[in-house]
């Protein structure tokens, strides 16, 4: 069997593993990346990207459906979902091709085929030329996660992940969604938008119940104007025998008929199946728990992204890809990041850095209905929200809903990791019309001299 | 055809030794890759060791219930893996020799990384320092700490000024900062040798019914026949305290058996050793180990002075085989010129005696006429109370206090 050694060798192709592998390319390490599926993992195949593009199809042909008061109409818009998949396809594509050509200019080996874990320092993968043997001085495992699955609703047949529902052929004429979080309601929406009849099924008693309900008010009270049918408080309990979701809600059990019935409850650490229990690395709870350095509790074993707990996001997983080549390569790098941005592209999108309103934190929130942007693009519904220390006027946290409020998360994410006061956010200079005008109004706001309000 | 070596591979956090409890081979198998040749047990669990190559096994690396190190051969491969292909795995980094006390944190498993100790800290994510991501790659970077930084900026924010101004005072506190509060908290993991020191102290101080008995010695005896053996020992290695201690407790120990002993506690059973191993206590940058001069009964000064001399380098640089860190029947513990007035030593379990030596200092001491200064050291011994009586502790001890200050005592019969 072929054997090769190297010095930074990772397990799994997704944000996490292959943003490693070029900053440890980059930093003149030999690195050996394996991986047996398509590069770029869940986000780039399964996963942000195709929702990113499904959901654009979505919003361009539901502005095509809807009347307005535009004086724009358009007779019996129509939507080729075939072809739609075909256009996401070419642009998971072009990117995972990009992939592959970052990592050559890098010099990384790309392994393509699964990799087990012997021991900490060697690992065989099956590639299509037959098995070969990898030793390495560090391990990273980037083995990412897959779709939870519950076991009263088992996937295969209409029960399907977020994968499968990201590439339908068809919109469904009706759709159950099993978990109200940010994919559920990514999908839910878009297909609603569509024309599926989407029921929305959460056990918490509002969406998105890691947020504060202002937060997720503006996104429920658009799901209700698209029609979709939101069953809070609710449990799934399985099939019906005709193949009806039976839901148990409030304590009264009902029926809903559903084409599909998405399941997006969360999604479980892939640390099983690979030879990682022989490690016996030290786990917190299903994930296993890393250092500031991303570093397990067996030495010159790392692990990133996903496999590491929450939150499980793409940008994370590279901040962390980042940091343990950069560790292994002798840099000083850990981990000391102040802030994870977090977004959910639900209509109006959510954008979340930092900390979460709470008693000792005070917080003002701009509404966009006073931001002339917002309301040329017909969306008024939403607002920002600064967190701040209210004896230092510090931002602890920066919150926005609203169309298009996605692109402020790299503002949001600069001024927490910048330890931004409130006067930084009032002192600058926001350009205008822009929906980021309200970042600056929220911080005239705090300090009692809003301009617009 | 080559012989190779298979090398017992990290098999689990943490763990630097594992106990051969299975082998599935024997010399002269032909095996193929990936076929299991032995298994070891670890303190978590068993695991199976695969073969590497395909290949005749010439050698096997140990019995069954040896406890090899991790990096150790556990078998000799006779094998036409090609050079290439099988180089890798002989410059993996696991250790080269054995090393039955392994530190994790000393051969970091990855050559180009820095001692990773001061990279751990988990800071407590609640109020950390105030500065941008610039101002705190550099921080990092110069090895500093933004705790010790005062901030002049809005808010306490850390500036690139500020950095400037702690570097041109040579790192030293800026002025307010004595004053700063400090947050955060470091967790450093046990694990490696000193999980290992901490599980056998929790054992023993918990087992062992500890007494101590602290007596003062007179050595000026002692040190005028060492300073005079010194003069003349010619390319002989230089006699420290440690041999004359360790030929009293020797001859100590003729009328005192029971002192060189092991007690099983769980069997109800004392072994008296006949011969005297002692286990010299000996600090190390991974933490302590316990390097053990054989037939210390039979040792000449200067042969012991050598002895100990070579087994603690060898404890020191990690390179002490498991052979000399093992057997001890008794063990002496030193501080040094660190020694402290008196000390409680913990038994190094299943021995039933330990003994400290304290400082040595000129002390005043009252001859009958008036104070003449002597060069004065302590003995603090700690004995295991359920086999050894507290008189038996004293006579001991008295005995060792006689030797000590009466050195030709130790050298002549009678």
């Amino acid at each position: 069997m072929e054997t090769r050694h190297c010095q930074i060798l990772i397990l799994g192709g997704g944000p996490g593993g292959y943003v490693c592998a070029i900053r440890a390319g980059q930093l003149g390490l030999n690195t050996v990346l394996v991986e047996a599926g398509p590069l770029g993992g869940t986000c780039l195949n399964v996963g942000c990207i195709p929702s990113k593009a499904l959901i654009h199809a979505a919003d361009l042909f539901h502005k095509q459906a809807t009347p307005n008061d535009l004086g724009i109409a358009a007779d019996n818009p129509r939507i080729d979902v075939a072809q739609t998949q075909a256009w996401k396809d070419s642009i998971v594509t072009k990117l995972t091709r990009g992939v592959v050509g970052l990592l050559t200019a890098s010099n990384v080996t790309v392994v393509t085929g699964r990799g087990t874990i012997l021991d900490g320092k060697t690992m065989r993968a099956e590639t299509p030329d037959g098995p070969c043997r990898i030793t390495c001085d560090a391990l990273v495992i980037a083995t990412g996660a897959r779709p939870t699955e519950i076991p009263d609703l088992p996937f295969g047949g209409k029960v399907i992940s977020s994968t499968e529902a990201l590439s339908l052929h068809a919109i469904p004429k009706t759709l159950a969604v099993v978990g109200g979080g940010y994919i559920g309601l990514e999908i839910g929406t878009a297909m609603a938008k569509l024309g599926s009849q989407v029921t929305i099924i959460e056990a918490a008693d509002r969406v998105l119940p890691q947020y504060d309900a202002a937060l997720t008010r503006p996104v429920a009270t658009r799901l209700g104007a698209l029609g979709v049918d939101l069953r809070l408080s609710s449990k799934a309990l399985g099939l019906s025998e005709a193949g009806d979701l039976q839901i148990e809600e409030r304590g009264s059990r009902s029926g809903i008929a559903a084409e599909h019935v998405l399941v997006a409850v969360g999604r479980t650490p892939v640390t099983q199946g690979f030879g990682l229990e022989d490690l016996m690395l030290t786990m917190a709870g299903p994930h296993i728990a890393v250092d500031p350095v991303c570093a397990t509790s067996m030495r010159g074993v790392f692990a990133i992204g996903d496999v590491t707990g929450e939150p499980m996001l793409a940008h994370r997983a590279m901040a962390q890809g980042v940091i343990v080549a950069e560790h292994v390569a002798g840099l000083a790098s850990r981990w000391d990041k102040r802030a994870v941005p977090a977004v959910c592209f639900t209509d109006p999108e959510i954008v979340a850095v930092g900390a979460l309103p709470s008693d000792d934190m005070a917080s003002v929130s701009f509404p966009f209905a006073a931001n002339g942007r917002a309301l040329t693009m017909e969306r008024s519904d939403g607002f920002v929200r600064a967190v701040y220390d209210p004896a230092t006027e510090v931002i602890t946290g920066l919150q926005a809903v609203g169309h298009g409020a996605s692109e402020l998360a790299g503002e949001f994410a600069l001024a927490l990791e910048m330890s931004a006061t409130l006067r930084d956010l009032s002192d600058t200079i926001h350009a205008h019309p822009t929906l980021s005008e309200a970042v600056q109004e929220v911080g005239h706001l705090a300090l009692g001299h809003a301009l617009h309000l | 055809m080559p012989n190779l070596p298979i090398k017992l591979p990290d098999v689990g956090e943490g763990v630097t030794e594992a106990e051969l409890v299975a082998w599935h081979v024997e010399i002269g198998d032909l095996v193929r890759e990936d076929d299991v040749i032995a298994e070891v047990m670890t303190d978590k669990a068993t695991v199976e060791i695969p073969s590497l190559y395909e290949g005749k096994i010439v050698a096997l690396g140990g019995e069954i219930g040896e406890v090899l190190a991790i990096g150790a051969d556990l078998v000799q491969i006779e094998t036409d893996a090609d050079v290439a292909s099988t180089s890798a795995p002989q410059q993996a980094p696991e250790p080269a020799k054995p090393e039955p006390v392994v530190d994790d944190a000393a051969p970091p498993a990855v050559r180009t990384k820095p001692t990773s100790a001061p990279l751990r800290p988990h800071r407590s994510q609640e109020a950390p320092a105030m500065a941008s991501p610039a101002v705190r790659a550099r921080v990092r970077d110069a090895g500093l700490d933004l705790q010790h930084i005062q901030g002049t900026g809005p808010a306490g924010r850390i500036t690139n000024a500020d950095v400037d101004t702690f570097l041109a005072n040579d790192g030293a506190p800026t002025a307010r900062s004595t004053t700063t509060r400090r947050t955060g908290t470091e967790e450093i993991k046990v694990i490696g040798l000193r999980r290992k020191i901490a599980e056998r102290m929790t054992d023993a101080n918990a087992r062992i019914p500890h007494i101590t008995v602290v007596e003062e010695v007179d050595v000026t005896a002692l040190e005028d026949l060492r300073a005079k053996m010194n003069a003349t020992r010619g390319d002989k290695p230089k006699l420290t305290v440690f041999p004359l201690v360790s030929a009293a407790l020797c001859r100590a120990l003729t009328d005192h058996p029971e002192m060189n002993a092991h007690f099983d506690d769980e069997g109800g059973v004392i072994h008296r050793h006949a011969p005297v191993h002692i286990g010299m206590a000996t600090a190390t940058e991974a933490g302590l180990v316990v390097p053990v001069l054989r037939h210390a009964e039979a040792l000449g000064l200067f042969d012991c002075a050598g002895e100990i001399a070579r087994l603690s380098n060898a404890a020191r640089t990690g390179e002490a085989t498991r052979e000399e860190l093992t057997g001890s029947t008794i063990t002496i513990t030193s501080l040094g010129p660190l020694g402290a007035i008196a000390t409680t030593p913990i038994i190094n379990a299943p021995e039933v005696a330990i003994l400290g030596i304290n400082k040595m200092e000129t002390r005043p001491h009252w001859d009958g006429h008036g104070f003449v200064p002597r060069l004065k050291m302590n003995l603090s011994a700690s004995f295991d109370h359920r086999v050894i009586d507290g008189w038996n502790a004293a006579v001991f001890v008295q005995k060792l206090k006689t030797l000590l200050e009466t050195p030709a005592l130790i050298f002549v019969d009678g």
